[in-house]
């Protein structure tokens, strides 16, 4: 068994038993990513030394007896959230030369708890995408390809670094960010757990604003014990996030033994789209046949307002979008291009700064929230998201959790896809309106597609019942039984 | 609704973004897919529903209105693309 079979729970039963030091695992990771990543992009910066004396302070802590599940676990951090002293970049050239001055409150939370961080993980730009060809720092490679054939298929988005980092094993487990699906579609593609929590479960303080209504936080790793380890440190209320939930954290891993039995589980017939690929609504089957037979009772439900999520989300997203990019004005931090007056160095700034989806974002929300057209198309959009909100709520009056698929289709290829925005928008159907809701939801590895491709199922909860989401997904995965792996990794 | 040429400079312009002559033809495309795909909205009845702001359930949290950081001209400064002192420079703006 190779160093990077194991999992994060089991690194860190061989870390406490002192079979491995932090530093020999970090050490074999540092040697995996400078193997790897010239080849995938997963990384946009990488902090082999950071990362060696993170080791050495876990191994310290370790010896102390102090240590966490996380101390010494080699971990990506999605390029979005700030690090101190460690450039933070959102995947666009306009925050090339930005060295963040404070730590985001996720990854000090990871920090504190002993995590070590290899680098910052590859994203579409300031997380707006789908398939991560939208980072102005180069597309990032799925690790997994169609069987038979070697076209580079695409990870997903928008954390498709931290998705392609954890599948090719450069990364133990890597943090993400959900705005729309970016934590869940890529871990579909990609044969990895994901979870995007409840709105306010973790700190957005130091993430770098897509949506903050939708922004939300996330794991993604190699199974569901690993994303509740991690979630663990990561989640928990934060001052300097106004909407952070004054909750108390449970133990996310104490959920994962509690099975299925008795559950109420639902199936909303709207998810059933006409067109939907044959080969997902077959593994949604075998998922709620799998919840059956160990006792949970399958419920059929209504989301009526589903349809709409896609066009509610591209109005308010970019809505939200291009009022917190207002910021990228060439003035306090990042790039500068140099004009006549002010008005022009503002928007030669933005024109060389912002890639080509960012700066339709902007301009779609500029349009919707400007005077004489802010009732027909922001407040609606807002009126149609209580609807959708009002959809959950009934179905869970009736339910305790949700189970869809996570993706319309397996990982495309690059340049796949590329013909109008809308049709990369449409990955986002499924996943969408549980962000609009902002109600928990995860992705897990469910089976492989024809063409020998990971599929995800999506477990959607209540509000601030993560536990439940997470109970459901360790029934899915036991079921499922997901061992395959992509032909690109560390051995 | 469809947005014609004057209509995405005149956006371009709101956001802040140099728009060149041969781009607009291909924004405009693109916007009003966009649009034209968010039409749809248009058939829902939304009489008597409240706009959903956010994704919290919860009211927004305040705290005592009092200085609680500060100190930190170097920190925010470091970033500057231009700085005199402790002061953002920017192109002249009064002549």
């Amino acid at each position: 068994m190779s160093i990077f079979d194991l999992t994060i729970a089991g690194a860190a039963k061989e870390l406490a038993a002192r079979k491995v030091s932090a530093v020999e695992l970090v050490t074999a990771y540092n040697g995996a990513v400078e193997a790897l990543n010239p080849r995938l992009n997963a990384y946009i910066t990488v902090t082999p030394e950071l990362a060696l004396a993170q080791a050495k302070q876990a191994d310290a802590r370790i010896a102390a007896g102090n240590a966490t599940p996380l101390t010494g676990i080699p971990l990506a951090m999605k390029d979005l959230f700030c690090t101190e002293g460690v450039r933070t970049t959102a995947a666009s050239k306009i925050l090339e030369p930005f060295v963040p001055q404070y730590e985001s409150t996720v990854s000090a939370q990871l920090k504190a708890a002993g995590a070590v961080m290899l680098g910052k993980a590859n994203l579409d730009e300031f997380a707006m995408g789908s398939s991560n060809i939208t980072s102005g720092y180069g597309p990032v490679e799925n690790p997994w390809k169609r069987a038979g054939a070697d076209a580079k298929l695409v990870p997903g988005g928008s954390s498709g670094g931290s998705a392609a980092a954890v599948a090719a094993r450069i990364a133990l487990g890597a943090t993400g960010t959900d705005t729309g699906g970016s934590i869940r579609q890529p871990a579909a593609f990609t044969g990895l757990a994901g979870i995007k929590p409840t709105y306010g479960r973790c700190s957005r303080y130091g993430i770098i604003a897509f949506a903050s209504s939708l922004d939300q936080a996330g794991p993604m790793a190699r199974n569901v014990e690993d994303c509740a380890l991690m979630l663990n440190a990561m989640a928990g209320f934060d001052v300097k996030d106004s909407t952070s939930a004054e909750r108390a954290v449970p133990d996310f891993c104490a959920a994962l033994n509690r099975g299925v039995k008795g559950l109420r589980i639902g199936i909303p017939a709207e998810y059933r789209m006409d067109g939907t690929n044959p080969e997902i609504v077959a593994l949604w089957e075998k998922g709620i046949s799998w919840l059956r037979a160990q006792g949970a009772e399958i419920v059929d439900i209504s989301l009526p307002h589903t349809k709409y999520g896609l066009a509610v989300y591209y109005i308010v997203a970019p809505a939200e979008a291009s009022s917190n990019l207002a910021r990228y004005d060439g003035v306090r931090f990042g790039a500068r291009v140099d004009g006549v007056d002010l008005i022009d160095m503002y928007e030669r700034t933005r024109a060389a700064g912002f890639g080509a989806e960012v700066k339709r974002r902007i301009m779609i929300g500029t349009y919707v929230l400007s005077h004489g057209y802010y009732d027909a198309y922001y407040l609606k959009a807002q009126k149609v998201r209580n609807l959708m909100l009002r959809d959950f709520t009934q179905a869970f009056a009736k339910v305790d959790a949700i189970l869809t698929p996570t993706a319309p289709s397996a990982a495309f290829g690059l340049g796949e896809k590329m013909d109008d925005p809308v049709t990369m928008y449409l990955n986002d159907v499924f996943t969408v309106p549980a962000s609009l809701a902002g109600v928990p939801a995860m992705s897990v590895p469910a089976g492989l597609s024809a063409e020998g491709l990971p599929l995800g199922l999506q477990i959607i909860g209540r509000h601030f019942d993560e536990e439940t989401v997470f109970a459901v997904s360790a029934a899915i995965e036991k079921a499922a039984g997901f061992t395959a792996l992509p032909e690109v990794r560390a051995k | 609704m469809s947005l014609d040429a004057a209509t995405v400079r005149r956006i371009a312009k709101l956001a802040r973004i140099r728009v060149e002559d041969e781009e607009v033809q291909t924004l405009q495309g693109e916007l009003n897919a966009i649009l034209g795909y968010v039409e749809q909205l248009g058939e829902v009845n939304v009489d008597g529903v409240e706009p959903l702001s956010g994704g919290a359930q919860m009211a927004l949290r305040q705290r005592e209105d009092v200085v609680n950081d500060g100190g930190i001209a170097g920190k925010i400064l470091a970033n500057a693309p231009d700085r005199e002192l402790n002061f953002f420079a920017v192109p002249k703006v009064v002549e």
